[in-house]
């Protein structure tokens, strides 16, 4: 049962409308002095007014805090997004982040006023090699996206130094890889060709192989795999792909469950983005800032872009430029610096012995899940009845078992929003047909998974009674009901427009 | 571990949860000859405390800007930032949650996303804005790449006045995908000059206004020959605050915009993270890279707000999709909008006009000492000026007075032939004093 209010507002949570709806050109939350000159512009200077509405300080932060209170966040629960990594963000890599030092620094400062930056960049680079075991690091990519272009331009580089960019174009992506794999490999220029999965999960070794060829430039993997997987032929792989002159580019974006623990550089690895974001903990900001570097193997440093730092009788220097045939720029400036502080922090705060424990609690945690959720949800790759085949650092779950009751996992999702979480992965990878992954991280307490298993195994067992169609319309309980994503791209709205009534009164 | 929460003994409970005696069972898939016995070679963990320590003495291995007599700008601007903006974007509720994947529990940052694109889209005078870039360099790259998919050409030219950083970027980005990129010689006042450079397979001209030499154009010519050639005019910028006071792109005729939105509400933070600003015109929505937020309804008919036109994204088009992009720069984005809710019309306006008398006041300086030129006719916040010598000495020895009075042109663009060619700026948190320190600094310096 649902009550309407006078007000609009539901209890704790405040009505908000649009800053356009409440604010006022006339307005403003900033005192700034009278200029004093005239302008030099001339017939340059701007004609119609700016419509930018205003608010004063204390409509402002009423307006955003409003807003925020309409958001799910890793602060306030288990946040199991699949492939996302959302593991606690500690407040002091925050604190070091805003350090004067750090935070009031322009990149493009004499280089004499920003040795303490140069030195943060260098001890962070260190760490990410010893952590990979790889030779080289290109610390500028500004998300895992950008850092996967940086490392297949790379390779790019790499082949046309052999003479062989024009010739070996193809490039071998598994049907479980994300998006931006397909995606960056087609920005560099190549030409994707899918590699299908074994029914356990993993690379086809066979179909793999017989895709090999003098024309094949990379195979992109990502390992763990996004079923959750190691790929135990990895080592394989990699000697295959290098013995048919191709390289081997990491998606690292699953480097939580391997941190500490496996070098990819002792796999056969080439090239690898790290999401600082996500292993390192950066906070995740609604969708960015991320922070992307790349580690390279010994065949592919030579070609990694600027800016690079080097120590030169106890100073650090930056160079901006990058050699002949190396990759270009990426950005303006050297990438990322509030984020670099943050991982750095982190890392320090860890150590070599917490690192290598964050990879095999964040292991632990997933594997609890699978185990405690297996007997009430078809885990594809789960191993059969009594046994357990182990996952990394995400569970894979499936909504098989409810087909017959015609609840699906977006019904599972959206019921999860009533009980306050926020849901796993759906339907990703594609090669599982609706998926749930789920990853936990290291940073839940035993008590917060046996709380989470416990919702999700009250759902499974709603789902097969007979209270199932009040799963089909979740959520009921979430700040908005189920939203008309449909609606929104039929009908784009993008912005907000003043309506006719509003801007006749305005003249 | 202060961020680990389990015990040993939950450890325990949980492997024989599982059924397996230990931990390494679970890498059982690892090739034996990758996994590691024993640590990496590096430090153990540490506590707060000694953490903070270490930060702190990297951090104090620099200078601030706000420590010395601060003119530097040419991409990264620095300014006063409302106490209330930092405040805000650390609400746990904005700071530690995800892309707003599910609607119904991110109305938050949703709602915020779709007044920062109506922001952006008024500040640039365009129709549509995407939810933001990493930064105004790539934005600036993947403004080519769609002119090329709009238009099916692949000829971009550069004006003169381009950011040197954002022409190396772009040059990264487009040429894998087969894009011919041609830049004119850095010019102070080039931008109209660029036309010569159209031709009929032309996908885009990119220009900007204020350029890098802090130039302030017209930009109506350079509209109308671009589109007499079938082009499309990308106009480019890197101090959003400029639009205050001078006529935004979109005015002009730009068929897409693109620049930095660091300067309201971001820090310098040594170059990022910054946040993309993307605009364009209705009739080019679909090609545009990036996520949009778009208004919607709920099952109760409630006004609501989502992610959409997805299909053009990697999540969903794969190798088909407008962009590799996925994470963009939701946390400065939001900086951003929040900062600008702040200034208002009102607040943005004199913000810029107090920049533009900042600047006024230090060309005045500055060309009162002997010697110097001022090279850009007509500047918003940043100008260039000639010095009887090398720019980059000059810096050097202005910094050991504790004065950083610019950037020299030859740091970011070395062999343009322009090495006593020096960019300064000024915002409203130089004072007078600083102004007239840099002078007498300048004075000395070259003597």
């Amino acid at each position: 049962m649902t009550y309407e209010t006078t007000s609009g507002n539901r209890g704790l949570l405040q009505a908000e409308p649009l800053i356009f709806e409440h604010g006022s050109i006339a307005r403003t939350g900033v005192d700034l002095a009278a200029p004093k000159g005239a302008s030099r512009l001339g017939a340059l200077a701007r004609k119609a007014p700016l419509p930018l509405p205003g608010l004063s300080e204390p409509e402002a932060v009423r307006h955003y805090v409003r807003l925020s209170q309409r958001n799910y966040a890793i602060d306030l629960g288990l946040f199991p997004l699949g492939s996302c990594t959302m593991k606690h963000n500690p407040r002091l890599n925050e604190r070091a982040a805003r350090m004067e030092g750090f935070s009031d620094l322009h990149p493009l400062q004499p280089i004499s006023t920003t040795q303490g930056a140069l030195a943060l960049m260098h001890e962070l680079s260190h760490w990410l090699l010893e952590l990979t075991g790889l030779e080289a690091v290109a610390l500028s990519p500004k998300a895992g996206a950008h850092g996967e272009f940086c490392g297949m331009l790379a390779i790019r580089a790499a082949l046309a130094a052999r003479g062989e960019i024009n010739k070996r174009l193809r490039v071998l992506v598994p049907e479980s890889a994300h998006g931006t794999n397909p995606a960056t490999a087609v920005a560099c220029g190549f030409i994707v060709d899918e590699v299908p999965a074994t029914e356990q999960g993993r690379v086809d070794l066979v179909a793999f192989k017989a895709k090999l060829g003098d024309d094949v430039a990379a195979i992109m993997l990502t390992n763990p795999n996004t079923c959750g997987l190691f790929e135990p032929d990895v080592k394989e792989i990699a000697d295959l792909i290098h013995a048919a002159g191709g390289y081997f580019y990491c998606d690292g974006a699953n480097y939580n469950a391997l941190v500490g623990r496996v070098r990819p550089g002792d796999l056969g690895v080439d090239a690898m983005h790290i999401n600082l974001h996500k292993t390192f903990s950066t906070p995740h900001g609604g969708g960015g800032p991320g922070a992307g570097p790349v580690v390279f193997s010994k065949a592919l440093a030579p070609f990694a872009p600027a800016p690079k730092i080097v120590t030169r009788d106890g100073a650090f220097e930056l160079v901006e430029r990058a050699g002949e045939g190396a990759v270009g720029r990426m950005c303006a400036f050297h990438g990322q610096m509030g984020m670099y502080v943050r991982a750095l922090t982190y890392m320090l705060s860890h150590g070599s012995d917490g690192l290598r424990q964050v990879a095999e609690d964040a292991v632990l945690n997933a594997n609890y899940l699978l185990a405690r959720l297996k007997p009430h949800f078809n885990a594809p790759f789960g191993g059969g009845e009594g046994e357990h085949a182990p996952c990394m650092h995400e569970a894979l779950l499936d909504d098989t078992r409810f087909k017959a009751q015609g609840v699906e996992t977006i019904d599972f999702a959206k019921s999860l929003l009533d009980e306050g979480y926020h849901p796993m992965t759906t339907y990703f990878p594609l090669v599982v047909h609706g998926a749930m992954l789920i990853e936990p991280t290291e940073t839940e307490s035993k008590a917060e998974l046996d709380r989470f298993a416990d919702v999700m195994i009250a759902l499974a067992k709603r789902a097969l009674g007979n209270d199932s169609a009040r799963m089909k319309t979740a959520p009921h309980l979430a700040p908005m009901r189920r939203l008309d994503e449909t609606r929104a791209a039929r009908q784009p709205k993008l912005r907000w427009k003043p309506t006719e009534a509003a801007s006749i009164a305005a003249e | 571990m202060r961020y680990l929460p389990l015990s040993d003994g939950d450890r325990a409970e949980m492997l024989s949860a599982i059924g397996v005696e230990s931990i390494d069972d679970l890498y059982a898939d690892v090739p034996k000859s990758a996994r590691r016995e024993g640590l990496v070679n590096l430090p153990k963990a540490q506590g707060e405390l000694a953490v903070e320590r270490h930060m702190r003495a990297l951090a104090e291995r620099n200078t601030p800007a706000g420590r010395t007599a601060f003119f530097i700008g040419a991409g990264a601007y620095r300014h006063h930032v409302p106490a209330s903006v930092d405040h805000l974007i650390q609400r746990s509720e904005f700071l530690t949650t995800y892309t707003p994947y599910q609607p119904e529990i991110a109305q938050g940052t949703l709602q915020a996303l779709y007044e920062f694109q109506t922001q952006v889209v008024m500040l640039t005078g365009m129709e549509v804005a995407n939810a933001s870039m990493y930064d105004g360099s790539t934005a600036c790259a993947e403004a080519a790449l769609m002119a090329a998919r709009v238009t099916k050409r692949k000829r971009i030219v550069f004006s003169g006045g381009i950011h040197p950083h954002y022409l190396e970027t772009a040059r990264t980005h487009c040429t894998p995908m087969g894009l011919d990129l041609v830049a004119a010689a850095p010019a102070i006042d080039g931008e109209t000059a660029v036309c010569d450079l159209v031709d009929d397979d032309t996908a885009a001209v990119i220009v900007s206004s204020p350029n890098i030499f802090g130039t302030v154009s017209d930009l109506s010519a350079i509209a109308e020959k671009a589109h007499a050639r079938g082009a499309l005019l990308i106009s480019v910028f890197t101090e959003a605050v400029a639009f205050g006071l001078i006529e935004p792109p979109g005015a002009y005729g730009a068929d897409i915009v693109v620049g930095e939105g660091q300067s309201i509400g971001n820090a310098l933070s040594f170059g990022g993270p910054y946040v993309g600003l993307f605009a364009t015109r209705e009739k080019f929505m679909r090609q545009m890279p990036g996520r949009l937020a778009g208004e919607t309804v709920d099952a109760d008919g409630k006004r609501g707000f989502v992610l959409t036109l997805s299909t053009r994204e990697q999540h969903i088009r794969r190798d088909k999709a407008t962009s590799n992009i996925c994470t963009n720069s939701g946390l400065c984005s939001l900086a951003f909008t929040i900062h600008m809710t702040l200034l208002g019309a009102v607040g943005l306006k004199r913000l810029a006009e107090l920049n533009h008398e900042a600047a006024c006041a230090l060309a005045d300086a500055l060309s009162s000492v002997k010697g110097v030129e001022i090279l850009t006719p007509r500047f918003f916040s940043e100008f260039a000026v000639k010095l009887p010598k090398r720019a980059g000495d000059v810096v050097e020895a202005l910094a050991a007075r504790g004065v950083l009075g610019g950037v020299a042109f030859e740091r970011l663009a070395p062999g343009a032939g322009m090495e006593n060619v020096l960019l300064v700026c000024a915002t409203e948190t130089n004072t007078e004093e600083d102004v007239a320190r840099y002078a007498q600094a300048l004075r000395e310096v070259l003597g």
